[in-house]
């Protein structure tokens, strides 16, 4: 069970990682990561929706008639993303209205659907809710170190503390989109070299 | 309320906030779909189509059916609901009355559901309090600047097709990069109007 678990966590952070791998739920990669902070909530928000959708959608599986479990998923997904955003909106009301659509948006986002999909539907509940984890890790893993340079260069803090000092001259271009399309893909091309895949080297736009 | 022109929301959601340069919705499409100008071309219409009409929509049952029950925070769920009951209503009539449409459009419309952008464009008109004119200038807005942005890619993309392209970087990433360097094109709009 151990070195399943840890399988299971290795393909989610690096193997299989939803953004650079498999290019999975990017728009709220690029548009939260100005910010530290934002990244962080994203990628909790992110990870908890996951795996408890991936728990819910693999504890029914075996009740789900095939052909509408699209929609059932949908609506587990949109459910669990409700919590997140009511959450936010009582403890964090300045978090909710800086993520603004975004919260909602993680309804449509592919990675959530693909792990259900693709895993939660043939496994068991307990592995379902580890890989929805730890997909969702591998989310918040990257929306961080993304965010860690366009806060860096483009405020000279991190988590809103002054690191650069006075003196450094903001790069606001990397609090702009251009910035958030050029690290992206950067951290695409890196990581792309340091795990090459060899079983899947013609890897598409995949994607829905 | 602000009372914006239409109008100015209409070129603003095409120009200076333009759904793909500014607000990165609908990406995961436009990544896998923008190779060629025709399919994008199509993917295009029947996202601007789509837009127009799940806008009017989710607007007329926000503020005719969850505000009076107070049960705003079922937005999500209703919203999602009715773009999926949406396109699969268009789907049908496009294959029963429109067979040609059917053929360009049909493996796109499935598709669109889970595109960001249109769910993206109905929590923007709730978040920034639009009135019925304003969101649907917004939404038809929203869909002519995402397809003018993914015939543009596909353009390029045709063009350096056979160009070689550092390992690592083929297919997304060079895709995403390329995406970057237009942003940046788009900023230059952005003295033009400015909403929000």
């Amino acid at each position: 069970m151990a070195s399943k678990t840890q399988k299971l966590i290795h393909m989610g952070l690096i193997k299989d990682n939803p953004i650079f791998r498999q290019i999975l739920g990017i728009c709220s990669a690029l548009a939260v990561t100005n910010v530290m902070m934002n990244s962080l909530i994203m990628g909790i928000g992110l990870m908890f929706v996951t795996a408890f959708s991936s728990l819910t959608v693999s504890i029914i599986r075996k009740y789900t008639p095939k052909h509408i479990r699209m929609m059932v998923q949908t609506l587990i997904i949109a459910s669990f993303v409700i919590v997140v955003d009511i959450f936010l909106k009582a403890y964090m009301p300045e978090m909710s209205k800086a993520l603004g659509p975004y919260v909602g948006l993680i309804i449509t986002n592919c990675i959530i659907m693909g792990r259900a999909e693709s895993y939660a539907q043939n496994n068991p509940p307990l592995a379902s809710f580890i890989d929805g984890m730890a997909m969702g890790a591998g989310y918040a893993v990257v929306l961080l170190a993304i965010a860690t340079v366009r806060e860096l260069l483009g405020f000279g803090s991190l988590f809103g503390f002054d690191v650069l000092g006075p003196n450094w001259v903001d790069w606001t271009l990397m609090i702009m989109p251009p910035g958030a399309f050029f690290m992206l893909g950067i951290v695409i091309w890196i990581t792309r070299n340091i795990f090459p895949d060899q079983a899947a080297t013609d890897v598409k736009g995949g994607g829905k | 309320m602000l009372e914006i022109n239409p109008w100015v929301i209409f070129f603003a959601a095409i120009f200076t906030n333009n759904m793909i340069m500014s607000n990165f919705l609908g990406m995961c499409s436009f990544i896998a779909v923008s190779s060629e100008i025709k399919t994008s071309m199509s993917l295009g219409q029947a996202v601007t189509f789509v837009l127009a009409f799940t806008t009017l929509l989710n607007y007329l049952v926000y503020h005719y059916l969850l505000v009076p029950l107070q049960i705003e925070h079922l937005r999500f769920i209703v919203f999602i609901i009715v773009i999926a009951a949406f396109v699969q209503v268009l789907e049908m009539l496009i294959d029963r009355y429109f067979p040609a449409l059917y053929q360009a459009l049909g493996i796109f419309l499935p598709l669109i559901t889970v595109n960001c952008a249109i769910m993206g464009v109905s929590l923007f008109i709730i978040i920034r309090n639009y009135n019925l004119m304003q969101s649907m200038a917004f939404g038809i807005g929203s869909g002519i600047g995402w397809t003018l942005a993914i015939v543009a890619m596909a353009g390029i993309r045709q063009k350096i097709k056979n160009n070689p392209i550092p390992k690592g970087l083929e297919g997304p990433g060079i895709t995403i990069i390329i995406t970057g360097l237009m942003a940046l094109a788009f900023i230059g709009f952005s003295g033009i109007v400015q909403i929000q």
